[in-house]
């Protein structure tokens, strides 16, 4: 046995805004994207099986919060981004990337359109201060203000299929000390990739949240951006409420069986700087086309090589394996053919892989070439020296059952 | 440091495996590993009858998240394997040192081998 090396990160990294509540909740904390954030805070398996099928409580403080506001601001997020955002209804929300020159992934980001001159822009931890310094490069010459808010925001999630229940439960009683019709009514009646700012209850006060009913965990739920320092009264309140109904708080090793079950990209793994948006299979977010209200087209960073990319077949995809043993590939292993070991040629490179608590049996994604790709080839995984056969199979792994 | 989580009975090595005195020995991890792993989901175990050898690794222990490497703490033969365990592996994170035990060996020699009080102060560092 070894033990794990991240704890050596510890003493540089920042701590969540809910870093006590964590603590006091007896977290196991890791390193991750320059946080100290939960692993887990029993086991991962009930964390991630609670999210199935009642609600998992999640602290992503950690991601980075980016506004960009003004006269210019669609425009500029037009220019910077590979979305159309100009074209989101205020309200609403849309998942795009930031590219570089040569279209390779600097981040994936979700962005909501709060309101016809406000945007936020959500990054990955790891990759937020770059996504602000670039939309603060990219907005140069644009009506527009970039301000980072990743430090004065908390970001508290509330996955799962009671996540609706929950949250329509903590809006804050109005005048009449009923909670506002309109505020329970506005939870309820939200869509999917939509966000809307609600009064919520917290200890002895309200607090007001930017509720948005997005996630990453491939089930119905909720993600509330509150000031940071009323964040751990939030975060409380969340976990009274939610109990009752099965809720759990539940940390990112949950948070990252979950995403690879929904088959969804998390970055380091299925993107990064050698990836374009078109081999993770991600190639309807680069809206080429985009064109300005008097029809002109627009121009965006990455912009010709991404339109070179789409003409050319690529050189590696993004598929979906299934594990036929009881070894999990794992980040990194080597895909090579069926039956092949230590001996067999490459045909590509695993980027997440895990047993599957929903499933039970393993799962991964990988790279490989495209001729090897198509639903049903039989391939192998070098997992530490020897080969584990595995099928490839259609993403997502998991789909949760259709509401009624 | 409770005797609850490193028995004062056990002897420990700093790759975390215990191992009891009895003959033959029975070998399993310390709830310190198994914590560290998370839920446990899948255990590779020598075989009945392999020769191990003292450091040498001879298994691994697959987590949700993690896979670790089994080191095995003595020398000598191993004459049982936990069945229980390698069909149910979270036995091993809930009660690592009774019924999630991993193996029995025939003693020929041991390693280096840690005390609780010594293996507890490694992990306190």
């Amino acid at each position: 046995m070894t033990t794990d090396p991240r704890a050596a990160d510890a003493a540089h990294d920042r701590l969540s805004p809910l870093h006590d509540e964590h603590v006091a909740l007896g977290a196991h904390l890791t390193s991750f994207g320059g946080w100290q954030m939960p692993l887990r805070y029993t086991s991962d398996l009930a964390e991630h099986r609670a999210v199935r099928e009642a609600a998992g409580l999640f602290d992503l403080s950690h991601m980075g919060e980016v506004e960009v506001t003004g006269p210019g601001a669609a425009a500029a997020l037009d220019h910077a981004l590979v979305g159309h955002l100009s074209a989101v209804t205020p309200g609403r929300a849309r998942y795009t990337m930031l590219c570089a020159e040569d279209g390779s992934v600097l981040d994936d980001l979700v962005v909501y359109r709060l309101d016809v001159e406000r945007f936020l822009v959500v990054a990955n931890a790891g990759n937020a201060d770059l996504v602000a310094r670039e939309l603060i490069a990219r907005a140069d010459g644009f009506e527009a203000v970039v301000t980072d808010r990743g430090s004065a925001t908390a970001l508290i999630a509330v996955q799962g299929p009671r996540a609706e229940e929950i949250v329509a439960g903590l809006v804050e009683a109005g005048e009449d000390a009923a909670p506002t019709e309109s505020g329970v009514q506005v939870v309820r009646d939200m869509k999917y990739y939509a966000a809307a700012p609600v009064t919520l209850t917290a200890g002895d006060g309200a607090v007001e949240a930017l509720v948005a009913r997005t996630g990453y965990t491939g089930e119905d739920g909720f993600e509330l951006f509150v000031p940071a320092p009323r964040a751990a009264a939030l975060w409380r309140t969340v976990l009274d409420a939610g109990r009752p109904l099965g809720l759990v708080p539940a940390g990112l090793s949950a948070r990252d069986s979950l995403r690879l079950e929904a088959g969804m990209p998390l970055y380091g793994h299925e993107l990064d700087t050698t990836t374009t948006p078109f081999e993770a299979g991600l190639g309807r977010v680069v809206k080429l086309d985009k064109a300005a209200a008097d029809g002109s087209p627009l121009s965006f960073v990455g912009r010709d090589a991404l339109a070179a990319r789409r003409a050319s077949p690529p050189a590696r995809v993004l598929v979906g394996l299934r594990g036929l043993g009881r070894r999990p590939a794992r980040a990194g292993y080597a895909v090579v053919a069926p039956g092949g070991g230590g001996e067999a040629p490459q045909v590509g490179t695993v980027t997440s892989g895990a047993p599957s608590p929903s499933l039970g049996h393993p799962i991964a994604m990988a790279y490989v070439t495209p001729e090897l790709s198509a639903e049903g080839t039989e391939l192998a995984v070098d997992v530490r020296g020897r080969a584990e056969p595995v099928v490839v199979v259609p993403l997502p792994f998991y789909r949760r059952p259709q509401r009624p | 440091m409770t005797d609850a989580q490193f028995p004062s009975h056990l002897q420990y090595t700093a790759e975390h495996e215990w191992v009891d005195g009895s003959d033959p020995a029975v070998v399993g991890i310390t709830a310190t590993a198994a914590e560290a792993l998370g839920d446990i989901v899948y255990l590779e175990l020598p075989e009945v009858g392999a020769e191990v050898a003292a450091g040498s690794v001879i298994g691994e222990v697959e987590s949700t998240k993690s896979v670790s490497e089994l080191f095995s703490p003595v020398t000598g033969t191993v004459v049982e394997v936990n069945q229980a365990a390698v069909d149910d592996p979270a036995v091993v994170n809930s009660d690592p040192y009774s019924d999630g035990w991993l193996f029995k060996v025939d003693v020929a020699s041991t390693g280096d081998l840690l005390s609780a009080e010594q293996y507890a102060a490694l992990v306190a560092e």
